[in-house]
């Protein structure tokens, strides 16, 4: 019998606001243990939230990047439930009244995958379980630090579909400011919700949920792995059971969680401490005058305007960094084609070779402005902009100091490029007089030893141009 | 001289002026508390340490002339032991917090001490401000000055006795369903419910957020006014406290009663009211009408529902605030765990007191799934029609007069054995504090046995002015003899 | 609504508290009666009411997003029953 995979996604991203939530401690990642906490985020007796403006002002962004209803009448609630990461025993969130509804991301072939809702949360703190064989320890430095929660109705068919659905969202997350969207830091993690039916039904089968996934790699397979799973035991009349499964990416597989022993009911009710926000038309027009270019506007934008192909343009606006670069580059150089060809042949393989990410790059855009500019006036080859690059990505160097070191400029001057054709010649009397006896084949030879003695850098159109009006009027 | 006969404002103005010093009255302040305290148990801690050192600071301020203008500066004031004093133990009178010194001060605190008031020490109350007899403290009953067979009521009941007793001019309590105004009317003191918002919650140990407010009660309404004034205003700590038109106490001691009109809700004297009580709220009345106020009964039906709206309420939230207590970041934590399970089980099993659990499992009742909307939501629903009902009130009545409480104040362990019995005696209270109202409760007379009867003065939202003012007028002119 | 003794042990789990049998037995009796008051709410007409869970019309109560909040990890932890590494220590949560 042929399946399907049916997936939600709920993905949970860290907000690049300064402080927490609910107090004024930094989110800042990393820290020694409980260091960026307070006797807020710590869950004293008798202390209080008071919200983050930029929270609401970073929701409202995202809601209208992903084309999603802003929620006029905002209120929390909380969700009670014990766990030594959450000090106050209840997460302040919002199930009532989301601040955004009802939106979509477009995948790169235009499907629309709907998003049910967006809430503002605060994040939980660290347990850390290897330290000491003898108990777990908490770290509530993250406990307060902003989420969103990006909720999707069940419209993904396919692993690709749920990356590439991840990788436009944390695009549109990082070009809106919203979030930094380092997977490995946990700032942009995912859970899935996997369910399989019969290919071409339309009720939705038993579903599994795999929580905190934060690798776009570990995702494609566990949901293959999942459905693999799910698959074999409906083709042997079994039934799904309904569960959270922790997803083991060393071994390549799943297995189920010890259902809780003690009786879980979220209990949520309105979060008295917290006075409703309302949002007015004004403020979201304010917000959309102030939206940065998305993704898709730019993509666009770079295809009409600048000519670039559809392939390229998605690339390079699938990351702010690759944007940020080509922008900086192609303003400085002016020159935006061979800028985005730098970018998608020698940036994306360096960037490939030495296992990094786009946010990763380190080099002055400068440099690469320069190398272009040579590239064009024609003052280096090809080639040498390459391996000069190469240097530049790796070793931070002055491209214009270094061609000069290594004399790698090309010799336009006919002045200089004389004398060693005539030296050519005349070390090189076998070729010249097969040459002149009409064996074109030498005429390439010369050509080579003269490039050679130029070390490439001069236009081998010059070089033959003289070599051939020297021995002609031998 | 006498000091505990003075008002607190007139200590401080005797402190002020030179007359006496901080120290002295501190001295004064600690020989009554200490000669009284086997007796009526008003204290959970005192801090002795940090009282004179803070009298010494308070002193000096006083001398530099930083404080000529603070009403209550110098005098020594008592804290009920749910506010969060920074470096002196706060256990909200349980087990659970009885090792929990907190890092912080509440902002209450802040402003009690930037007023140049000294603390002495942390007052007695029902464990996390759960009952109204101050006998589910962990730290044993407080007796009633007035009668010590007697409970002081609750839970500020260390708050009132302590008042009551001379042991302070002025304390603080809180009042989340009477728990100022009750005992302050069993004990024959002035205490007064702020409007919700005025005082702010920050560092105060949350029982019911929505309703939670701090006030402060007295020998007087005009203290209360003075301690009201000191301790109210934004705080960014606290969404939910708000911006407040200032009033002074020269307001309160003006405030003319002539032609304003008092309303006394009908069905506040109807069934389960002792008739002693009613009747010396009915010879209230005519004591402000001789001040000069119109006063007039009206019905009110729906006062019949405001306990069981109230209970929902205040548990519900009550059992996600003490969720936080599960012994792992501060306070008790049961030895010996053999797993995480354990140490949330035995902890709150071991930690809580009955009537807390009590609360604690009607909160997890009403809010899990399946129940919310047939009991939360629908007390969410009646607290709109209450508030509604004093809303429309004070479409007629610039205050609202009535009982505090049913009755005087019970023997001790008189209501203990029946929970619901005792949940009837707020039914005068919890109202005010589903609605956010300002209340006043001061007395009014005496039973038969000698035991004092409290009635409480309600306002419109933030007119704390009114209502002191009324009190007042009452305290200075109105006493029958 | 009746109270039974299994919806009691129920209350028990969710509020990561155990009663001992006689508290549980005397649990069950106040809840019940309590209870039977609360239901007394029923008789009360809410239709077309909007729930109020804050007394007063106040909205849009927002801070600054400005660090304020320093290092104050020996205060925060001063409390911990257990302590270890600057964390607070429980038993094993994973095996």
């Amino acid at each position: 019998m042929a399946y399907e995979m049916v997936i939600g996604l709920e993905v949970h991203t860290e907000l690049a606001t300064k402080t927490k939530i609910f107090c004024s401690c930094p989110t800042q990642f990393g820290g020694e243990p409980n260091t960026h906490v307070c006797e807020v985020c710590s869950g004293m007796p008798g202390t209080l939230p008071v919200l983050n403006k930029k929270v609401v002002e970073y929701a409202i962004r995202t809601g209208l990047a992903t084309h999603c209803n802003i929620t006029r009448m905002n209120k929390f609630d909380r969700k009670n439930y014990f766990y030594p990461d959450l000090p106050k025993a209840y997460q302040i969130s919002q199930l009532y009244l989301p601040i955004c509804t009802e939106g979509y991301v477009e995948l790169t072939g235009g499907k629309k995958i709907r998003i049910k809702e967006i809430h503002m949360e605060e994040d939980a703190g660290k347990l850390i379980h290897d330290a000491t064989p003898d108990g777990t320890l908490a770290d509530y430095n993250r406990c307060g630090v902003p989420l969103l929660e990006i909720v999707s109705e069940p419209d993904f068919r396919s692993a690709e579909e749920v990356v590439d659905y991840i990788e436009k969202l944390r695009a549109i997350l990082q070009f809106t400011g919203v979030s930094d969207c380092k997977m490995q830091e946990g700032s942009l993690r995912a859970d899935i919700n996997l369910s399989v039916r019969e290919k071409g039904s339309d009720t939705l089968g038993v579903r599994t949920e795999m929580k905190n996934m934060n690798s776009l790699r570990a995702i494609a397979r566990a949901i293959n792995s999942e459905f693999e799973r799910q698959a074999e035991i409906l083709e042997d009349g079994g039934k799904v059971v309904q569960e959270t499964r922790r997803w083991d990416d060393a071994k390549g597989e799943s297995s189920g969680m010890r259902s809780k022993e003690d009786a879980q009911d979220y209990k949520y009710f309105p979060e008295p401490d917290l006075p409703p926000i309302v949002i007015t038309d004004e403020q979201i027009e304010a917000i959309r005058a102030q939206m940065p270019e998305l993704p898709e506007d730019k993509k666009r934008r770079y295809m009409e305007e600048l000519g670039l192909p559809e392939y390229d343009t998605g690339i390079l606006t699938g990351s702010v960094a690759l944007v940020k670069l080509f922008e900086t580059v192609s303003e400085l150089c002016g020159d935006a084609k061979t800028t985005s060809n730098f970018i998608m042949g020698d940036v994306m393989r360096l960037l490939k070779d030495a296992g990094k990410q786009p946010e990763e790059m380190d080099f002055d855009p400068a440099a690469l402005a320069t190398l272009i500019k040579l590239l064009n006036g024609k003052k280096i080859s090809r080639q040498t902009a390459r391996k000069v690059f190469e240097k530049v990505f790796s070793d931070h160097i002055d491209p214009e100091q270094y061609i000069k070191e290594n004399k790698l400029e090309i010799v336009t001057d006919t002045g200089a490029i004389k004398p060693v054709v005539e030296k050519v010649i005349a070390n090189n009397e076998k070729s010249v007089s097969e040459y002149k006896g009409g064996k074109t084949q030498a005429l390439q030879y010369l050509i080579g030893q003269c490039m050679r003695e130029l070390r490439g850098q001069a236009p081998a159109q010059e070089v033959t141009k003289m070599l051939k009006e020297l021995l002609d009027n031998q | 001289m006498e000091l505990n006969t003075l008002s607190a404002i007139e200590l401080s103005a005797k402190i002020r002026a030179g007359e006496l010093t901080v120290k002295q009255a501190l001295d004064d302040a600690y020989a009554r508390i200490e000669a009284q305290e086997p007796k009526y148990n008003c204290y959970i801690s005192l801090c002795k340490e940090e009282a004179y050192r803070a009298a010494e600071e308070v002193q000096a301020r006083i001398d530099s002339g930083e404080l000529k203008d603070a009403p209550l500066a110098g005098v020594p004031v008592g804290i009920k032991d749910n506010m969060c004093t920074q470096g002196v133990r706060t256990t909200c009178a349980s087990k659970m917090l009885e090792n929990f010194i907190p890092p912080y001060d509440a902002t209450a605190i802040r402003k009690v001490r930037e007023a140049g008031m000294v603390i002495t020490g942390k007052l007695n109350m029902d464990e996390f401000a759960m009952g109204s007899t101050t006998e589910t403290s962990h730290f044993g009953a407080t007796k009633n000055p007035c009668d010590p067979t007697r409970v002081p009521g609750g839970s500020s009941g260390g708050a009132a006795a302590a008042v009551a007793a001379g042991e302070n001019l002025l304390t603080l309590g809180s009042d989340t369903g009477g728990s100022i105004r009750q005992p302050a009317s069993f004990c024959g003191v002035t205490g007064l419910k702020p409007t919700y918002g005025a005082v702010s919650r920050y560092g105060l140990v949350a029982y019911a957020s929505s309703l939670d407010q701090i006030g402060p009660l007295a020998n007087s309404a005009r203290d209360c006014a003075a301690a009201f004034l000191a301790v109210c205003g934004r705080d960014e700590k606290d969404a939910t406290s708000m911006d407040y038109h200032k009033f002074t106490l020269a307001d309160i001691e003006s405030y003319d009663l002539a032609g304003k009109v008092i309303g006394i809700p009908s069905d506040y004297l109807g069934e389960g009211i002792d008739p002693e009580v009613k009747q010396a709220i009915l010879n209230a009345a005519k004591q402000f009408e001789a001040l000069g106020a119109r006063v007039e009964e009206f019905a009110m039906p729906i006062v019949k529902y405001a306990v069981p709206t109230y209970y929902i309420i205040a548990s519900a939230e009550a059992c996600s605030n003490l969720s936080r207590y599960d012994g792992i970041k501060y306070g008790y934590s049961a030895p010996n765990p053999a797993n995480l399970r354990d140490v949330y089980f035995k902890t709150r099993s071991e930690g809580f007191g009955m009537e807390v659990k009590r609360r604690i499992m009607l909160g997890n009742f009403v809010l899990s799934s399946g129940y919310y909307d047939a009991y939360y939501n629908k007390a969410l629903k009646a607290k709109k029609l209450i508030q509604q009902a004093f809303f429309d009130a004070f479409q007629k009545y610039d205050m609202l007069l009535g009982p505090v409480a049913p009755t005087t104040a019970l023997k001790i362990g008189e209501s203990l054995s029946d929970p619901l019995k005792m949940y009837l005696g707020d039914i005068y209270t919890v109202m005010i504090n589903l609605a956010g109202l300002p209340s006043v409760s001061l007395p009014c007379g005496q039973s038969s046995e000698n035991l004092p009867i409290g009635m409480q003065l309600i306002g419109r939202p933030f007119d704390e002015k009114s209502i002191l003012g009324a009190a007042h007028r009452y305290q200075k002119d109105g006493r029958a003899e | 609504m009746k109270i039974s003794d299994e919806l009691i042990r129920y209350l028990e789990s969710l509020a990561r508290i155990e009663l001992t049998d006689e508290q549980r037995a005397a649990c069950e009796t106040d809840l019940q009666s309590i209870l039977s008051y609360i239901d007394t709410l029923n008789e009360l007409d809410t239709d077309n009411v909007q729930p109020l869970s804050h007394a007063f019309d106040v909205s849009n109560v927002m801070r600054e997003d400005e660090i304020k909040n320093g290092n104050n990890r020996d205060a925060i932890l001063a409390n911990a029953p257990h302590e270890l590494d600057g964390c607070f220590k429980v038993p094993k949560t994973v095996d």
